[in-house]
């Protein structure tokens, strides 16, 4: 038995990085499939769909997130911020170290990174290679990552 | 830093702010979703498919083997693979029905709806046995493929040796987790069929399609999209999944994107060759290589796919960098009823180096030589040979090599430190191993003079150029690198030169993007097709820059309309002889060397190892931009620790039972540390801005460093990766129980 789509569809308005806009889904939608699919804003990847690589990381009220994990409903109100968010400038430390190789993981990457900068209290109890290993990169080894963050906030290489 | 920057990767910011466009991101108006229905018994003849009563079947393209227009066969080194199964099965999960609908989700219900009734065969799972006859489904023993080495007298000189040791060393199945998966978008346009996706290499798709869709190649165009990672891993598999999409959009009328998910990615592809390898060494009571006995087997899975040339490279590398004049080497690919093994970066190298560099360690301990001082003693100096009678003379101080990782890594003091902390902590072990290796760059053997790979550079209007080759990016920085050699060779700006897309309707056939052949044999082939150009244009062998794009602007304004290329085809050099049949002489043009050196640490509770440090010295050849060549560096070697110590491909029935990121698990960020890069170099002629292949180099050499270092740390001889927690918590408990 199903129903008619446009009975069972819900209404979500939520902030996408500084508009305010309404969705029309599928309840059990994932907030990355709205963007991708819905929205055409493909920055966002996928690379598990599980909550396990963070190719799909954006920002939800200001914590990152894996948005494979949010169904879209979820997102009621919140304000939701993607890589198309972020400003070209603010990349070039990490482009510099090679933080980015097939690219595939580097929209997740960026907005971890940019996260981090934003939230530096919290290298008073963990690393950068904590911070970031939530997000999987099958190409770099890292170091290209770890180096444009720790460039990007200031610190020298993790020698 | 004082040297200057290396340029920045062509296409990073359009990565870093996401706005590339993978196949999954591509809008393409109309198109349909594509998914596959497979095999859920490894072996067996298919009697029945039933489609269930869950789904309207009228909403939905439903392909099958009867839709295929040429043979049902997919065109690579054989032709043993269906397209699709029509009756025999030969693993699980192989591709039987592929249906097409709007909705992505409608597609995983009427896959769910499809029931494939297989009476089942025996299957074969353990390529380290010999099939019983009812599990014999190729020749007489399943054998795929049978090669050989050999130099000198080899039982002789066992016998007369002072000392023979033996050792199996196996290595497990690596899965390639590109965090981009396969995906694959076809359409009709006119009488062409377009086939868009995330693939290696171009060409290779487009001779699969021409064979199974029975049409020319005219009739058929293959671009490339940009591609999240491969490592070999959509070397040869985007051709099955090209065929498939092509198939759903000639039956659909409509356009159709087949986008496998992580699991399905996981399950259904290949994964590297699992190996198992024997050793039978001779030795003098100084640890002098007099004899070297290796038999290297691996499991191909159910069809050929790559396994003889992985095969080969294996053998070929199972010698390792080192002079030794009596040297047999048999290898064998086995048949088995798993999902097929396929390209994996390093192909062979990394199986049968481990096995060597582990051994090498056996045997300096059991004849009390430090494991540095029986490689100093052995590795091949100018003027010898390898085990196929390659005579290196390259100039190469591979000593050097070896004094400057050991320097580096500070590995003589560490060692010192390490008896100290060992004596003192109650539950944590520390220490410390190298390998030495070597690897070869491009294809082996006559591989290239096969290819005859073939690429144009074109003089525009405007005095820029575009590099026409069927060689992709996939993360490695090909685009950047090509750049950069064009640019050096007729001093141009960067802004002057572009690469296009790689599309069978634009670019010629410059060979497949693999072996780490694209800088150095590529490379060369853009260097000579500048300078192609550069004579069409009339100019003297020395013109560069502004005079380069004025010769190109008066060549179009004297020949209005036309098409000004510059074109290379690939050329052996002079100095390599290799004989196919006997297996003898210059297996490759060079080699890239390498001397790796890993420090870890074990904790004796939980059986964790860590890597605590981590050296990777090279040769490399010239290096054409330090950022991208340290990245193929650390990424591979990251690569080398997962598949030493964490990377446990669960196989039950040929089927890969832990295909999540869940319960396979890579390395983190936080799993690893800085990895230490240091390059020597030592330019090659022939080589593109004198580069040697460096893409594989770094995936031999971690493995068997952990190892050691393992061994050293803990005084046992683990002989099987990876080396997982458990694992070495047995071989502990094991060793303490004898
Ligand atoms: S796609 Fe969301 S965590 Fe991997
Ligand atoms: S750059 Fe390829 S996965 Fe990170």
């Amino acid at each position: 038995m199903t129903m008619p789509a446009d009975q069972t569809q819900i209404e979500v308005p939520f902030t996408l990085n500084g508009s305010e806009i309404v969705v029309r889904v599928e309840p059990s939608e994932r907030l990355l499939d709205t963007l991708r699919y819905h929205l055409a804003m493909t920055g966002t990847k996928e690379g598990c769909g599980e909550g396990e690589c963070g190719a799909c990381t954006v920002n939800m009220n200001g914590l990152p997130v894996n948005s494979c994990l949010v169904p879209t409903y979820q997102a009621r109100g919140a304000e939701i911020e993607t890589i198309e968010s972020v400003q070209h400038g603010s990349v070039h430390p990490l482009h510099s170290t090679g933080a980015t190789q097939c690219g595939a993981c580097t929209p997740g990457v960026v907005m971890s990174a940019m996260w981090l900068l934003k939230n530096r209290d919290k290298l008073d109890t963990h690393t950068v290679r904590e911070l970031m290993a939530g997000n999987l990169c099958r190409c770099t080894g890292y170091d290209g990552i770890v180096n444009g963050v720790e460039s990007a906030l200031g610190l020298g290489s993790d020698e | 830093m004082c040297a200057d920057q290396p340029p920045l990767r062509t296409e990073g910011l359009s990565k870093l702010t996401g706005a590339e466009r993978f196949v999954d991101d591509l809008a393409i108006e109309g198109c349909l979703w594509g998914m596959t229905a497979r095999s859920p018994l490894p072996r067996g003849k298919i009697r029945e498919i039933r489609y269930g009563n869950g789904v309207d079947w009228s909403e939905f393209v439903v392909v099958d083997h009867n839709d295929i227009p040429g043979p049902n066969q997919i065109r690579l080194l054989e032709l043993d693979q269906p397209v699709l199964a029509s009756d025999q099965i030969r693993h699980i999960h192989e591709a039987v029905v592929l249906v097409a609908h709007p909705s992505r989700e409608m597609c995983r219900r009427a896959v769910d709806q499809i029931e494939i009734i297989i009476d089942p065969e025996p299957g074969i799972f353990d390529f380290r046995v010999t099939p019983r006859e009812d599990q014999i489904q190729h020749g007489t023993d399943n054998v795929l493929s049978d090669l050989g080495i050999c130099k000198g007298d080899v039982e002789a000189a066992l016998a007369s040796a002072d000392h023979v040791i033996e050792g199996v060393y196996e290595t497990g199945a690596q899965e390639h987790v590109y965090i981009e998966n396969q995906g694959m978008a076809a359409w009709v346009d006119g009488d062409v069929i377009v086939v868009q996706g995330s693939m290696q290499c171009p060409y290779y798709v487009l001779n699969s399609l021409t064979h199974a869709l029975d049409r020319d190649e005219s009739k058929i165009r293959v671009v490339q999209a940009p591609t999240g990672g491969g490592f070999g891993g959509k070397e040869d598999y985007p051709s099955n999944l090209a065929i498939h999409a092509a198939l759903l959009a000639m039956k659909a009328k409509q356009p159709v994107k087949i986008i496998y998910d992580r699991s399905e990615d996981m399950a259904a592809t290949t994964k590297r060759h699992p190996a198992r390898v024997r050793h039978r060494t001779g030795v003098t009571s100084d640890g002098r290589l007099v004899a070297q006995d290796i038999e290297m087997v691996i499991d191909a899975g159910a069809y050929i796919t790559l396994s003889p040339v992985v095969l080969s490279r294996g053998i070929i590398h199972a010698g390792g960098p080192y002079a030794c004049d009596n040297v047999r080497i048999s290898g064998r690919a086995m048949l088995t009823n798993s999902v097929p093994y396929g390209a994996f970066r390093g192909f062979g190298a990394p199986q049968s180096l481990f096995a060597l560099e582990r051994h090498l360690d056996v045997i300096a301990r059991q004849l009390g030589i430090d494991p540095v001082e029986i490689r100093r003693r052995n590795l091949v100096r100018d003027g010898q040979s390898t085990a196929t009678g390659q005579v290196i003379n390259d100039g190469t101080d591979r000593i050097e090599l070896l004094e400057l990782a050991v320097a580096q890594s500070g590995y003589t003091q560490k060692q010192a430190a390490h008896t100290e902390f060992n004596a003192s902590s109650q539950f944590m072990r520390r220490g410390i191993g190298l390998a030495t290796f070597f690897h070869g760059g491009g294809f082996t053997g006559s591989g290239e003079d096969y290819l005859k790979s073939k690429l144009h550079v074109l003089g525009k209007p405007d005095g820029s150029i575009e590099i026409l080759a069927a060689s992709t990016e996939m993360g490695q920085g090909a685009q950047t690198i090509f750049i950069s050699l064009a640019s050096n060779r007729l001093g141009l700006e960067h802004s002057d030169v572009v690469v296009a897309t790689p599309d069978t309707f634009r670019v010629p056939n410059s060979g497949p993007t693999v072996a780490s052949r694209t800088a150095m044999v590529v490379g060369r082939l853009i260097e000579r097709a500048c300078d192609d150009l550069r004579k069409q244009c009339g100019l003297k062998d020395d013109a560069r820059g502004e005079s380069v794009r004025h010769a190109i602007r008066q060549w179009h304004v004297t020949h209005p309309g036309e098409t000004l290329l510059g074109r290379a085809q690939y050329e052996r050099p002079p100095h390599v002889q290799w004989d196919e049949k006997t297996y003898k002489g210059d297996a490759y043009g060079t080699f890239a060397w390498g001397t790796y050196v890993a420090e870890v640490e074990i904790d004796l509770r939980t059986y964790q190892c860590r890597v605590l440090d981590f050296h990777a010295v090279q040769e490399v050849g010239t290096v054409l931009n330090e950022t991208l060549a340290t990245g193929q560096i650390q990424g591979g070697v990251v690569q080398g620790i997962g598949w030493a110590l964490l990377e446990e491909c669960v196989m039950e029935q040929g089927a890969f039972k832990n295909c999540q990121l869940t319960n396979y698990i890579i390395p983190t960020a936080q799993d690893v540390p800085t990895i230490h890069v240091t390059f020597l170099e030592n330019p090659y002629e022939h080589g593109g801005g004198g580069s040697k292949g460096i893409g594989e180099l770094p995936m031999d050499g971690p493995a068997p460093a952990i190892l050691n270092a393992i061994a050293d740390a803990l005084g046992i001889e683990p002989n099987r990766i990876p080396l997982t927690p458990e694992r070495l918590m047995e071989h502990v408990l094991d060793d303490h129980a004898c």
